[in-house]
């Protein structure tokens, strides 16, 4: 197995700026109801996925919750289907089923996107767990918020990891509000890293807003794990400078304390780092910041043209009750017929959708008194 | 009478239940500080205090559990979630604990808990987010479940679920929230019992029997179908449990022909019980096989259109109508 390699600053910073601008223009097309449903963005946290997606194999797993765009563009899904996804077209990465809170990206081993909160990290316990099975070095990176960790599903994994040494690390993106809720009202503990203890792993505080210090960090963890597997703890503390999600105001907040965090940027601080040691000129930097603003436009345009999925969709990728299985995403090109049920998804009400008998009503017999 | 929001039929509700009983608080996600997620619960914080105006972490689990044992031993919480999918989560409480203990006990604790929040797609939110859970509840012996579908339902239903010493699941609908309709004046005490359909309109020609968000889409099919000289009824049960089988059979005895309108999916479906019931106590009252407009038996997609194709729509009912009609 290839050994961690280090991915290049520059090109991260690129990956940093694709992300930031990939979410401001998000927040437009939001606006310009392109898009609908709920949708949080991650603007102020790119340090935190950038930093740990560099310490990171490819082939390692990532999971994580709702707020999901920035995982997936980490992870080389493209502004494209990414954008596509939140237009809910079938050329978006969840083929325009998921929306924002759920993309999914199998080829690039991103497993989503979830919207319960807490309710991703069993899965993560059981992607860690299928690693150690067949005796992989793979490590798994499950993201959530200070939010999640106060769910039952979430104790109930770490200790599940902690009892089976599972390869995986919890990465707590704490930035200090769940909705309009602080971490000081949501949790008994002084500190989020203190969780770790009670189970038996490593914890690590990390400066979510420093890509270096999150990649060196989950470097060494990643390391470790490798050697011998286990699992591990990081609280990521960092900041989102949006509301919680698009209708959210976030007046519970106040401006001075987001303007504090503004002054770390992560991408200012990186693109300061890397001009500092002569790694990065302001012209290479415009040059990075236009690119990633053109990919992001050309994802819109993209997401404009492409197609909505078709009807079919809704039963193809879905098991129902009478047998008739769903397909899985690799099969699904190939499969040219569709259940015959596909015919009560258009729009018509029919006794067949109805888990009934598929007996055409007008040949039933009828008894009447 | 007034016109009021249904958000504010409910906030009223609350306000009255929790001033006029001291055993009463309100628990849930973002309903102290915050104002509720969707401001049902606005203002409640600065007029009852932080120790009746509960925030919570996100531990549905946990303080739903948290809620049954205190209604154990006397008090009578109302339990918020901030959406019904999210009572998932506290599936086990809600329906291991709550509904069990009063049999179990050999009937010695009762369980004054009231569940409320809002149920049922919205719009655009996905698989995780747009549970329907009536069909899942209903299946459970030991709990209430009533479906507000006009402000004034909302305020006299929840009043009753509040003073009721049985577990509630008061099951909103988020879309209903901003909409506005006639209530009794504040100093009324409006309490709608548990159990009682309405009719909404009055018809000859077919029974459409409908609840929650189903009723105004029931209602445009009934307007559409006036057109076409189809003279519809259109019920709405309020409750789903327990159900108002009289006024179920009445209408269908009058009109002898069935359609119901379920916001819930199909398979087991609250309509499956209702279609039972009905061909099993007046079959010979039918005309026609009766029929259903769920949701179809996929989980929520994204997508608008998609979307549209899988929920219950007026456009579907009138095609259900004059299909047996
Ligand atoms: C089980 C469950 N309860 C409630 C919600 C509603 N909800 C969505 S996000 C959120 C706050 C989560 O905050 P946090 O975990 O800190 O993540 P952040 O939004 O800060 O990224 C809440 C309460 C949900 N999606 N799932
Ligand atoms: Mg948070």
């Amino acid at each position: 197995m290839a050994q961690p390699e280090q991915r290049d600053e520059v090109e991260m910073l690129a990956m940093m700026l694709l992300i930031r601008r990939f979410e401001e223009r998000a927040s437009q097309q939001y606006q310009a109801q392109k898009i609908g449903g709920f949708c949080h963005l991650y603007i102020g946290q790119e340090a935190v996925v950038a930093g740990a997606v560099a310490a990171t194999r490819p082939d390692d797993y990532l999971i994580t919750a709702y707020r999901d765009h920035a995982h997936a563009l980490a992870r080389g899904t493209s502004a494209n289907a990414c954008m596509a996804e939140l237009f809910g077209k079938v050329t978006g990465c969840s083929r325009g089923l998921g929306g924002s809170m759920h993309f999914f990206d199998k080829a690039n081993h991103m497993y989503g996107g979830h919207a319960i909160v807490g309710a991703h990290v069993p899965l993560a316990a059981g992607m860690a767990f299928a690693s150690k099975y067949r005796k992989e070095d793979r490590v798994t990176l499950c993201f959530f918020g200070d939010g999640a960790i106060n769910q039952g599903g979430f104790h109930e994994a770490l200790n599940l990891a902690g009892l089976f040494k599972l390869p995986v690390i919890f990465i707590c993106e704490n930035n200090f509000f769940a909705m309009g809720t602080s971490v000081k009202r949501s949790t008994s503990l002084k500190e989020i890293v203190d969780r770790a203890e009670g189970y038996d792993m490593p914890g690590e505080v990390v400066d979510g807003m420093s890509f270096r210090e999150v990649r060196d960090k989950l470097g060494e963890i990643i390391a470790s794990i490798r050697k011998d597997p286990h699992p591990a703890f990081v609280e990521a503390r960092t900041y989102r400078y949006r509301g919680h999600s698009m209708s959210d105001p976030a007046s519970y907040r106040t401006k001075e304390e987001l303007e504090k965090y503004r002054e770390e940027d992560p991408i200012t601080r990186l693109r300061a780092q890397l001009s500092r040691e002569g790694k990065l000129t302001n012209e290479q930097f415009d040059k990075l910041d236009k690119s990633a603003k053109e990919q992001v436009m050309a994802s819109v345009k993209f997401a404009e043209k492409s197609a909505e999925p078709p009807l079919e969709d809704l039963y193809k990728y879905t098991y129902v009750g009478d047998g008739e299985s769903g397909v899985a995403f690799e099969e699904s090109s190939e499969r040219t017929t569709v259940p015959a049920r596909k015919t009560s998804a258009r729009g018509t009400a029919s006794s067949k959708n109805n888990g009934d008998s598929a007996e055409p009503v007008a040949t039933r017999s009828r008894k009447k008194a | 009478m007034r016109e009021i929001t249904y958000r504010q039929a409910l906030n009223e509700a609350l306000a009255e239940e929790i001033a006029r009983d001291p055993n009463v608080f309100l628990m849930g996600e973002e309903v102290a500080e915050y104002n509720g997620a969707y401001k049902v619960s606005q203002g409640l914080l600065d007029r009852f205090g932080a120790e009746r105006i509960i925030d919570t972490p996100i531990s549905e689990n946990g303080f739903a559990g948290l809620g049954i044992g205190a209604a154990m031993v006397g008090l009578r919480p109302i339990v918020e979630f901030m959406t019904f999918s999210f009572s998932l989560v506290a599936f086990d409480q809600i329906v291991n604990n709550a509904p069990n203990m009063l049999t179990m006990s050999g009937g010695q604790f009762n369980i004054p808990i009231t569940f409320r929040g809002p149920n049922g797609p919205a719009h655009q939110l996905g698989a995780t987010h747009s549970h329907a859970t009536e069909c899942l509840y209903a299946n459970v012996p030991g709990l209430k479940i009533c479906t507000p579908a006009t402000p004034r339902d909302a305020k006299g239903l929840l009043k009753t679920a509040i003073r009721d010493n049985n577990p509630v699941l008061v099951l909103e609908f988020e879309l209903f929230y901003s909409q506005k309709g006639q209530v009794e004046d504040e100093d009324v005490d409006l309490l709608i019992p548990l159990g009682e359909a309405a009719t909404r309109r009055e018809g000859s020609d077919v029974t459409i029997i409908s609840y929650a968000q189903t009723v105004p889409m029931a209602l445009a099919a009934a307007e559409q179908l006036a057109g076409e000289k189809i003279n519809a009824e259109v019920i709405d049960l309020r409750s789903i449990k327990p159900l108002d089988w009289p006024a179920v059979f009445a209408s269908v005895s009058k009109t002898h022909r069935v359609v119901i309108a379920e916001q819930d999916r199909p398979f087991c479906g609250v309509g499956a019980e209702i279609t039972y019931r009905i061909q099993q106590e007046i079959f010979d009252e039918l005309d026609a096989p009766i029929q259903r407009v769920a949701q179809e038996d996929v989980p929520m997609p994204y997508n608008e259109r998609l979307e549209q194709a899988v929920l219950p729509n007026t456009e579907k009912i009138v095609a259900a109508v004059k299909k047996i009609c």
